[in-house]
């Protein structure tokens, strides 16, 4: 058990930022909300799913819709809990305690809201271990658990509450109310009981994503290049160091889609790497080689700073080092690839883990 | 014959170049640059025109680029008390306005705050009804208890109705007071915007006070038929009216006329420009002869903002830059003598030893007395000057778009210190006048306007989307002074919204052209 302060709550931000993957949305709103909600009502608690009773019932909270939305119609804070209460009321149990249902981007931090303001314990777990762009796509709904009963809020007052055949279903039916209700909403959703999450939640990701943020800001005071600590702390490989010459974007069915091409330096120097990005970065081609693909991490950061670059933040001209980060084992599984693998997202391309990859393995 | 006069203040210097309508230079001069700012800035109007010996009735346009706004800011001084009206219930009050401030700041500007109901959503819909009983309630609220206004509605960027509607309603119920619209000033990214807005409102005063006086400054110069404006930080200038109403515009137009001042003096239009000063070297981009801008937030005091900036690298390097040896290594700054290089410098009778004196002890600049640094051992020197070189290569490589060669063009006081030993550009350009550049940058400086929306693609094409922006980006210019002959566009920039159907793009363009001749 460990307690979530203002401090912490910089330093989950900036690996949330990281476990984005270029997606996920500039936590930065919800950093201050969560600074706010901390500050009102004090320091959060961190338990770990093992501290879970089997029987006791807990629900991630979470935003969906654009980021651009959200930095721009700015909640008014009693979205989430209207989300959460209401998903209260229709299970007719009370809820043990809230989680991430994504570690990487602004989700990282409306749970810590939640908590702080309920005085609710916040689990230091998540269905995700980074970010992904669809509702299906968490490790719960590998493991069979339906994201519905859910219940939606806006500004407005606005709830709306689903029960969905499937997940698929949910996510289609979420994502349209979610524009009707002005493109920037909170969920309360994948009610679980704590049995269910030891099973299949992704464990200590909400303390990884905290060492992650402490380990760049230590560096850079003792003004160290953070990137060989970054490495060391989150178990990735160097797939690349370069200047970034050229972004091509377009959207594609309200994705953002596109790809960016990085210039080798130093050691790498006269190589190219392209990464392709869906929101969140989904593979890395040095050369002709396949290096890294979804559902690795590929994560693009500052050369010197090491903080994270967002695919929307992608511009000429930055140099860049880039992470492959090994994802969960649950993803590498026959069903989490079918859910998340390179082929869920359009490429023609077999799973080979980034850590094969990395010691010159080739596609089976 | 007609003539503008252009007055440029920076760090160090101030400087201030008189030319023709043809654009060719008639006088020029730097000055001190004081630590009130105005009295370098009227010394330098006075001694420019009496250099230029000209019909001071002749003088058609003059323009001024200065750091009054930036300086208030950093030292939290003459800046008004704000009452901020933000529209957006009942959304954003999860974050109150200026969260994330330095203290000091908060208390110098005030903490009058309304939420009211109103604002856009992405679409253009309305969040909640405009309530206009709302807003005269907090403006009888303002009275007496803030000298100026900032307004921020959600999604203005998008639909500026709310805004203008409330400050319809505030000037009915407060009269004459200085009302700061977010829409005018900065982009999506309601927190960002609204701490542009309100910074903006806060400089009201400071604004009033260097405009008018600068004009009556002119006037007791014998300078009567000017039309006077500020110069903001795209290149661009302000009327004195526009100016005071945004202020915020004015911040970093100092490097900005620099890059305009560079451009013009080499012909070149798309080039890096380096511009080295006492104590840093600026490096830029021009863009179309305009200056590219940053992408990314921009702290201005501690304050994270928005609106446009002239994307800048500063490196530790000018011709003060205090150089050393540490255990064999030689370490370039980031320390500089700065303005006291005359008497600091080893070149002129010192015991510091600058950037300055390397250059001087190379051959490569005559300053002060060379025999004071002959007892430096040439090898030394070079090795200084190589490391002084990797550094400005470093930061030129950062800046540049693509590995294509660019012109680079370099200006500032302190660029005989640059040698040839640069890569990755594909010629050195090193003007006459490069000193006085930031102020030929001023003088010569245009008129622009913007726009910036979201069009939804499935409704119109991407083409037709663009060409609408366009003619409203030029309408706007010739609105700002522009002739119309003579605008252009000069940058467009669309980004796609991530998770919206619809192929919702943000689209933003930018138009400029000549001042119309009087």
């Amino acid at each position: 058990m460990t307690r979530i302060d203002a401090q912490t709550i910089e330093d989950i931000a900036i690996g949330a930022a990281l476990l984005g993957t270029g997606g996920g949305g500039d936590p930065y709103v919800g950093k201050l909300m969560a600074l706010q909600a901390v500050k009102e009502y004090g320091p959060v608690t961190l338990i770990s799913p093992d501290e879970v009773p089997d029987e006791a019932v807990v629900v991630p909270t979470a935003m969906m819709g654009a980021p651009t939305v959200l930095i721009e119609k700015v909640p008014n804070g009693e979205e989430v809990f209207r989300a959460f209460n209401g998903l209260k009321n229709y299970l007719g149990k009370d809820i043990f305690a809230t989680l991430p249902i994504e570690a990487g981007g602004v989700n990282s931090m409306i749970p810590i809201a939640v908590a702080a303001r309920l005085g609710i314990p916040l689990v230091d777990c998540d269905g995700m271990g980074r970010a992904f762009p669809e509702l299906q796509m968490v490790t719960f709904h590998l493991y069979g658990v339906s994201a519905t009963p859910m219940v939606i809020a806006d500004e407005k007052g606005n709830t709306i509450i689903l029960e969905t055949i499937n997940n698929f279903w949910t996510e289609s039916l979420a994502r349209n109310a979610t524009v009707v209700m002005g493109g920037s909403v909170m969920l309360s959703i994948y009610p679980m009981t704590g049995k269910v999450l030891k099973k299949a939640g992704i464990k200590n990701i909400v303390s990884y994503s905290a060492k992650i943020g402490k380990v760049i800001r230590e560096a850079r005071q003792r003004g160290e290049n953070p990137a060989e600590a970054l490495l060391k702390a989150t178990g990735g490989f160097e797939l690349f160091k370069g200047k970034v010459v050229d972004v091509l974007r377009r959207t594609e069915g309200g994705f953002a889609r596109g790809e960016a091409k990085i210039e080798g330096i130093e050691e790498y120097k006269g190589e190219v790497l392209q990464v392709k990005f869906q929101n969140e970065n989904l593979v890395a081609i040095r050369g002709e080689r396949v290096v890294a693909t979804v559902p690795d991490l590929i994560c693009i950061v500052n050369l010197e700073t090491a903080i994270p670059i967002t695919t929307e933040g992608l511009r000429y001209g930055n140099r860049v080092l880039v992470l492959g980060i090994p994802c969960d084992e649950k993803w590498r599984t026959p069903e989490g690839l079918e859910t998340v693998g390179p082929r869920y997202f359009g490429y023609d391309l077999d799973y080979v883990p980034v850590e094969v990859l990395a010691q010159g393995g080739e596609k089976q | 014959m007609s003539y503008r006069l252009g007055i440029d203040v920076g760090g160090t210097n101030t400087d201030a170049v008189i030319i023709d309508e043809r654009l060719n230079l008639i006088a020029r001069v730097k000055t001190p640059t004081t630590k009130d700012v105005t009295t370098g800035i009227y010394t330098a109007l006075s001694r420019v025109l009496s250099e230029a010996g000209i019909n001071k009735d002749e003088i058609a346009y003059a323009m001024l680029g200065t750091t009054h706004c930036t300086n208030a800011i950093v030292e939290r001084k003459r800046l008004c008390r704000v009452g901020i009206l933000r529209i957006g219930k009942p959304a954003t009050g999860a974050i109150a306005p200026m969260a994330a401030w330095p203290p000091d700041l908060v208390k110098a500007i005030g903490e009058e705050y309304y939420l009211v109901s109103g604002g856009h959503e992405f679409d253009g819909r309305e969040i909640a009804a405009f309530d206009p009983e709302e807003v005269s309630s907090a403006a009888r609220a303002f009275k007496s208890k803030v000298d100026a206004v900032a307004i921020i509605s959600v999604f203005s960027p998008i639909s500026a109705d709310h805004e203008k509607r409330a400050a319809g309603i505030i000037e009915n119920e407060l009269g004459n007071i200085p009302i700061s619209l977010s829409h005018e000033i900065g982009s999506i990214g309601l927190l960002e915007r609204e701490n542009a807005t309100i910074l903006n409102a806060a400089l009201a005063e400071v604004a009033r006070t260097t405009a008018l006086g600068f004009k009556t400054a002119l006037e007791q110069e014998g300078v009567k038929n000017a039309r006077v404006y500020l110069c903001q930080n795209d290149g661009t200038l302000m009327s004195i009216d526009y100016a005071i109403r945004y202020p915020i515009l004015t911040i970093a137009c100092g490097p900005t006329n620099s890059i305009r001042g560079a451009s013009f003096l080499s012909g070149q239009q798309n080039a890096i420009v380096l511009d080295v000063g006492g104590t840093t070297s600026d490096i830029g981009i021009i863009v179309n002869g305009f200056p590219r801008e940053s992408s990314v937030a921009v702290e201005i005091g501690g304050v994270r903002t928005n609106f446009r900036m002239p994307d800048l690298i500063s490196i530790g390097l000018g011709g003060g830059t205090i150089i050393q040896e540490v255990n064999g290594d030689i370490r370039i700054g980031p320390e500089s003598v700065g303005y006291r290089l005359t008497e600091e410098a080893l070149v002129f009778g010192g015991n510091v030893l600058t950037a300055t004196d390397i250059a001087v002890r190379l051959g490569l600049a005559e300053i002060g007395d060379p025999s004071l640094v002959s007892h430096i051992e040439e090898k030394f020197a070079r090795r200084c000057l190589h490391k002084m070189m990797q550094l400005v290569n470093e930061a030129i490589d950062k800046m540049k778009l693509s590995a294509e060669p660019l012109p680079l063009i370099l200006v500032g006081g302190g660029s005989i210190l640059v040698t040839d030993e640069i890569e990755g550009v594909s010629k050195i350009i090193r003007p006459a006048h490069y000193d006085v550049a930031n102020a030929l940058g001023a003088a010569i400086a245009q008129v622009s306007g913007q726009v910036e929306r979201i069009f939804a693609l499935s409704e119109i094409s991407r083409e037709e989307a663009l060409k609408q922006a366009r003619a409203m980006a030029c309408e706007e210019a010739v609105k700002a002074g522009a002739e119309p002959s003579t605008v252009q566009v000069v940058e467009v920039e669309d980004v796609p919204l991530a998770y919206l159907p619809g192929n919702a793009t943000r689209i933003r363009v930018k138009a400029a052209g000549d001042l119309r001749q009087v």
